[in-house]
Parts: C-alpha cells; structure tokens; sequence
C-alpha cells in the first residue's frame, strides 16, 4: 500500500459539504480530537486504487476570518505544514445555487497554496432556480479541477476520488494578491516562521492571537511588526473582502448564466409564510416540540425496558455463572448495572438526534432560531440557544456541544450556563417513580391525567428555571462584547437520510464513550462505597442480624434483606448518608433518600437503583412495582405515617429538577469552557438553588 | 436621515451605499452583503425581528439594530 492521502474538506454551512463527506467515506469515520482545542475532528477513511485516503471535515465556515470556536479550527489546521495530517490536497464543497457567496471561501482556501478541487452540490435546485453553470467556463475562470457532485444520489463520486488521486494541478496563481495590502510585512513573517506562502504569512498577522500553535514570543514578534509596519486588521479585511467579490463576480459573468425565476424558492417562499406566520408559526413549532418529546418518551420506552431487561439478565447469568467473589460481585452489581445506565440512554439520544438532524437537515431549524431570537433575547440569549435548550430535554452533555457554533462568547457562556436546568432523559425515571407515589391517578377536567400534567409541570420548572438563570446572568456578566445574528435561511429541501442515520449513529456513539467513562468509574465507586464499611460493624452484619431479630429464618429472603439492609446503614455509603441527615432532614428526608442524593450525585438515575437497594428489595425481583410497594410501605419513624407524603414527594422532585447531580455534564461544561470557574459555579447554583425550592416546597406542603 | 435596510417594507428593494459599523460590515460583506449589491426584503419575524432579507441569491436573516447599519442609496 502506498503513503496515506490526507484531503480536508471545507465549506460553507449548508454547501452539503457532510454529504460529500458521507458519500466519500461511509460509516468509516471517527471522532478525535484537534491539538490544543476541545473541538472534535470528524475523519474518514476510504481506499481507492489501492491509496488509503484519509478525509478530514472541518467545521462549515464562510470566510477563513472566524467568528466562532467551530471556524477558528479552519485556518489553525489549514495552515499548520507541520502537522502530521496536513492535507495534500483541500476539497472546496460550494453550494451551486448559491454561487458567488461560496466562492469567496474557495478564493481564499485556494490562495492558501495547496492543490484545491473545487466541489459543486445542488447543481440540481441551481437548474431550477433558473441558473445554468458552465464547468468548462468556471475552470478555467478559476483555475481550479471543477466536479460536480450529487449529493442525494451520489452521483459525480466516482470523479471526485479519481480527482484526490490526480497529482496534476494547475500551477499556483494567487487569486487576490495581499502584497498589495502589506507589502512590507509579509516577507517578514514568512522569513521568521520559514512559510512559503504569502497569505498564510498575511494571515499570521491577520490572526495572531487566535492561533493556537504560536507561542507568546512569536506572537509578541508579529503583534511589534504589525505596529512597525502599520498594519490595520480590519481595513485590509475590508478591502480583501470587497476586492475578492468584485474578481468573483466579474468572472461569474463568464460562468453563470440566468434564465427565468425557478421554483425551489417559490416552494421556500411559500413554506416560509406559512412556518414564519406570526400564529401558525409558532403553533407548527409547538406542535414539532410536541411530537418530538412524545416521540422520544413514548417510542423509545420499549427499547429501554429492553436493556434493562437485558442487563438485569446479564447481572444475573453472572452471579450463576462465575464462582462467588469480590470480582463477581464487582461485575454483577457495580460494572454491569453501571454500563446498563449508560446504554438505557441510547434510544432517546438516538430518537433526539434522529429528529435533530431531519429539523437541521430540511432547513426548518434556521426558521426555529429565526423566530425564537427576539423572544430569547430578552434573557440574555440568543436565537441559536434553542437548539441546546430543547437537546438538553435529552441529554445535557450533546446540548452543551451544540453551543459551539453560537459566535458570541456571552451568549454561549449563558447558554451552557443554562441547558442543565431543562429535565433531561435522566430525571424521567425519578420523576415517574415519585410521581406514581404521591399523585393520584386520576383525571382533571375530564381529559387531563394528574399524573401528566405534574410531569409537565416538572418540566416546565426546568424550562423557567433555565430562562431565570438567563436573566441573572445577563445582569452578572457585563461583558463588552458584540453580539450579532447574522444567518443564512437555507431553501428548504428533503432531508438525506443516509445523513440522519450517519448523524444519530455517531452522536450515539460520542455518547456512549464520553458519558459511558465517567459513569462506568463513578458507579465502581458507588459499589464500593455501598459494599464495604469501617471497622467489625460490617463485617459482623450476618450474626448482629441474627441477634437482633431471632424470629426470621436464616437462608430467608427476608433474612437476607435485612442483611443487606443493615450492611448498608453500616457501609461508607450509608455513614455518609447519614452524616448529612441533619443538613436535609429540614427538607423531610431521612439518611436513606441521604445516600441517594449522594450517589445520585454522580448521576441521576442513580436514584432509582439506590433506593431500590436502600430498601432491601431483592436484586432478583427489582421490577418496579416491587420498588413502588416498599416505598409505600415505608413509615417514617418519628411519625408512625407513611414516610413519602405528598409533600416530600414534591420536595424530591424540586430537588431533581434543579439540583446540579451530573459529572458527565460537569466534565463537558469544563472541557467546553476550559475553566474549572463555570462548572464549580454551576454545581453550587443549582445544587444551592434545589436545596432551597425543595426546602420551601417541604415546609409549605407539609 | 439616511435610510437603512431597516425602514424597508416587504418587497421593497434598496442598493447598499455604506455601512456605520466597521465590526458587523465585516461579516456582512463575508455574506455577500457589499457597496452595490441589491438587497430585498422579504418578511420579518413574528415579533418584528429579526427581518429576512434577499441578497446575491439567497436569504439572509439579520436583526433590526444590525439592518440600521446599512445604509442604502
């Protein structure tokens, strides 16, 4: 096999530059991560003539001047000749509809130096509008390798990696010449950091202090040139933007020409009077919510009963199976258990992400983004923080990702900030357990179940929870900052499914390894917290059982319940548990639900499979009823009454909705804003904030 | 006063002149958004912001304070 090609594929959002990825590559990617930023690195791999080609997508971007997180990834990897996967040749996806607002990035993409092949998508919608290309006419123009790709039907594919594979390339002309701008400090900075190109040394003046690989002194070194040699950022922006547009646009006049309005924008036109009416528009979008969250419930309820299922079977075919032991038990109670709380969450974030990708796929979520901006303005947010907002119903750690592409660093602060407050998949089964204890199940106005409408209520508190949050950080952080909304309204189109599928498969899997990790160690250690105890006490649990209650037959379930029962009062769990009994006793809970909110620190559902423990019921017969029918049989000691009234019911369940109990989110939230600042914030917020809606919820209910 | 893409009422159409803000004409003009390019306004949002507005081809949402600073001729 020959040396591995490396190819980078760059683009504007919604050039369909994901499509030429997908197509090229397959289910064959991965995800990594790129040097120095959190930001993840999607590649693929494929073989053509026998040359293993290795395709990088980075993030849509129009310019190669960014403005976000995601597009400062562009230029760092695109000008780094050192790196290892520095590409041999870039793929330029352009939207061919869109012709002359996609050129501009390929003209500076192009001046970089290395061979570019310029990709046209949409040919198809580009006919309809009225629009016809000559490719002949825009190779030469642009003096580029132009192919024209499907990206529905994959057609032109063929081409495109006979093209990667091509090594002739036009001779390298620069498009725009930047020496006109700053004659003088280009040969400097090429000279000092040994570049052969003019505008990657322009951009290094352009860009010094958002590139990641220069060091202080490098970046000291230029920031002196610029002020030696006059050097103004934003004016030469200017210029080079207008001056790339006008050579774009007389050369278009070669390439494109126009017949009759077309169709597809008509369709646009039409769908949008009716998705941006001032009712039907936000009505449709409820509706959309609405079918989502029932989607995501509902449907993916049986799947999940599976897994459980599934892992509950394992549990136990590896208690029968393997000989006795710590090992065993470590495997059985802690590992198996543990991994079965990651994969539970599966369906819903593949549901999630199922519904995501169709909405951003169709061009719908711009229109979201569109009609929500004035609205989450007002709480010091931005149009674009609905897209985490309503991912975090799923999964906070996913939504937290999805700020990336928000430009302004307040509005993305606020955001993650933010997105733990709405009720993710991970509070749904304490809400259902504690709902089912203490609301009745009955019916209000005839069609509305109790039960429901308390769920909706929870989720609600989330919501709001998340929007007040908003207003007072906006009022803490006084930020200067910019903040700018300036969005393209794609033509809306059929979602590709091989997109969507692709989509939900590799969100899945990030899922699974990122929060799967954490979650795997953390419930290790709540097993050994919960296993082993100090001192003779623990040990001794057998015969200080005995002692203590005569009456119940060794061997018997309910013997070794209350075995189990008393080791785990007696365990380090249980001492922690009841070490801060006296801090939650004044929101009504006992040393019990203490060492639930303790494991469920880590993550959520702990809750259920602790109190399940807690309550001794028998790990063979944990179905939920079993569970529901302990807790109600539960009395509280100093009452004589049912210990889970009405009132600490409600408690609990204030306290999930804004207690901050996630380290998987905790991590994200750190990795994202590289600072330990936001997430300790974040953890004593709401955890401060749980403690005193629940507190207030208990002394006024009980 | 100058009239910005701002006062334009759907369907009205306006030739870009200038810009009053240096930062956000920068990203305008990344979006196609330069001295003499046509701009039509299309619709705006349920709230009367942001507005919709067609430019070189396709469209372009942007919010009401940054329409104020384009001017039109």
């Amino acid at each position: 096999m020959s040396r591995t090609i490396n190819v980078a594929l760059v683009g504007n959002p919604n050039a369909g530059k994901t499509s030429v990825f997908n197509l090229l590559t397959g289910m064959n990617q991965k995800v990594g991560n790129f040097p120095g930023v959190t930001m993840d690195k999607v590649s693929g791999l494929y073989s053509y003539n026998n040359s293993p080609i290795n395709v990088l997508d980075l993030p849509g971007t129009y310019s190669i001047y960014p403005r976000s997180m995601d597009e400062r990834v562009v230029f760092d990897f695109l000008s780094d000749e050192n790196a290892h996967d520095f590409p041999d040749t870039i793929i330029a996806v352009a939207d061919a509809s869109n012709l002359e607002r996609n050129l501009l990035l390929f003209s500076e993409i192009k001046d970089l130096g290395q061979p570019t092949i310029l990709v046209l998508t949409m040919l198809d919608i580009a006919n309809k509008q009225g629009l016809n290309i000559d490719i002949s006419a825009l190779e030469k123009e642009f003096n580029t390798t132009v192919i024209t790709v499907n990206g529905r039907n994959g057609e032109g594919l063929e081409d495109l990696k006979k093209a990667i594979l091509d090594t002739k390339h036009p001779e390298h002309v620069p498009f725009y010449d930047v020496n006109d701008l700053s004659p003088e400090i280009i040969p400097i900075i090429k000279d000092k950091f040994e570049l052969r190109n003019d505008y990657i040394a322009y951009q290094y003046a352009q860009q010094t202090y958002s590139k990641s690989f220069l060091s202080i002194d490098e970046k000291q070194f230029i920031a002196d040139a610029k002020v030696k040699y006059n050097f103004c950022d934003r004016q030469f922006q200017t210029t080079e933007t207008v001056e790339r547009y006008k050579i774009i646009r007389k050369k278009l006049q070669e390439v494109v020409i126009r017949s009759q309005e077309g169709v597809v924008k008509n369709r646009t036109s039409k769908l949008d009077k009716i998705l941006t009416h001032k009712i039907y528009g936000y009505l449709i979008f409820m509706a959309v919510l609405l079918l989502m969250f029932q989607t995501i419930f509902e449907w993916a309820n049986p799947f999940m009963d599976w897994i459980d299922m599934g892992f509950a079977e394992l549990s136990g075919l590896a208690n029968d199976l393997l000989p006795p032991g710590v090992l065993t038990d470590l495997l059985a109670e802690g590992i198996i258990p543990g991994l079965g709380g990651v994969v539970i969450f599966i369906p819903q974030i593949a549901l999630l992400f199922c519904f995501i990708a169709i909405l951003e796929e169709s061009g719908y979520m711009a229109r979201v983004v569109f009609l929500t901006d004035k609205i989450m303005r007002k709480f010091g947010l931005n149009g674009k923080s609905i897209v985490p907002l309503i991912s975090g119903v799923a999964c906070a750690i996913p939504a937290i990702m999805a700020t990336r592409n928000i430009e302004s660093w307040k509005d993305r602060i606020i955001t993650i900030f933010v997105t733990p407050f709405m009720s993710c998949s991970a509070r749904l089964p304490v809400y259902a357990i504690l709902i089912s204890l203490v609301i009745p199940e009955k019916h209000v106005l005839g069609i509305f179940n109790l039960q429901g409408l308390t769920l909706m209520f929870l989720y609600l508190l989330g919501f709001f929870g998340a929007i007040f949050s908003a207003l007072i950080m906006q009022k803490i952080l006084k930020v200067k900052e910019r903040s700018y909304f300036i969005m393209e309204l794609p033509v809306y189109r059929w979602p590709k499914w091989r997109n969507v599928w692709i989509t939900i498969f590799s969100k899945s899997r990030t899922f699974v390894f990122e929060a799967g990790k954490i979650i795997l160690a953390i419930s290790i250690i709540l097993w050994v917290l919960a296993s082993y105890g100090p001192g003779d006490k623990f040990d001794q649990a057998t015969t200080t059982v005995q002692a203590e209650q005569p009456s119940l037959a060794v061997d018997s379930q309910a013997f070794e319940n209350a075995v189990s029962a008393y080791k785990l009062e007696n365990s380090y769990a249980g001492i922690l548990g009841k070490s801060i009994e006296p801090a939650i006793a004044p929101l009504g809970y006992d040393w019990k639900i203490g060492i639930a909110l303790i494991t469920s620190f880590a993550a959520r559902e702990v809750f259920v499979g602790t109190i399940a423990t807690i309550y001794s019921v028998g790990a063979d017969e944990e179905s939920e009823t079993t569970i529901k029918e302990k807790l109600r049989a539960e009395i509280n000691p100093h009452t004589g009454d049912p210990m889970y009234t009405f009132a600490l019911g409600m408690s609990l369940m204030v306290f999930y909705a804004f207690a901050m109990q996630c380290m998987s989110t905790l991590a994200v939230v750190y990795r994202e804003t590289k600072s330990y600042k936001w997430p300790l914030l974040q953890l004593f917020y709401m955890s401060g904030l749980a403690y005193l809606s629940a507190l207030v919820v208990y002394q006024v209910l009980k | 006063m100058e009239r910005s893409a701002a006062d334009l009422v759907p369907g009205q159409k306006g030739m870009v002149k200038d810009f009053t803000d240096e930062y956000i004409s920068l990203k305008l003009m990344e979006m196609g958004v330069l001295p003499g390019t046509e701009i039509v306004m299309k619709f705006a949002a349920p709230l009367g912001d942001p507005i919709c507005v067609d430019v070189s081809g396709y469209a372009l949402s942007l919010r009401v304070e940054e329409a104020k600073t384009i001017i039109l001729s």
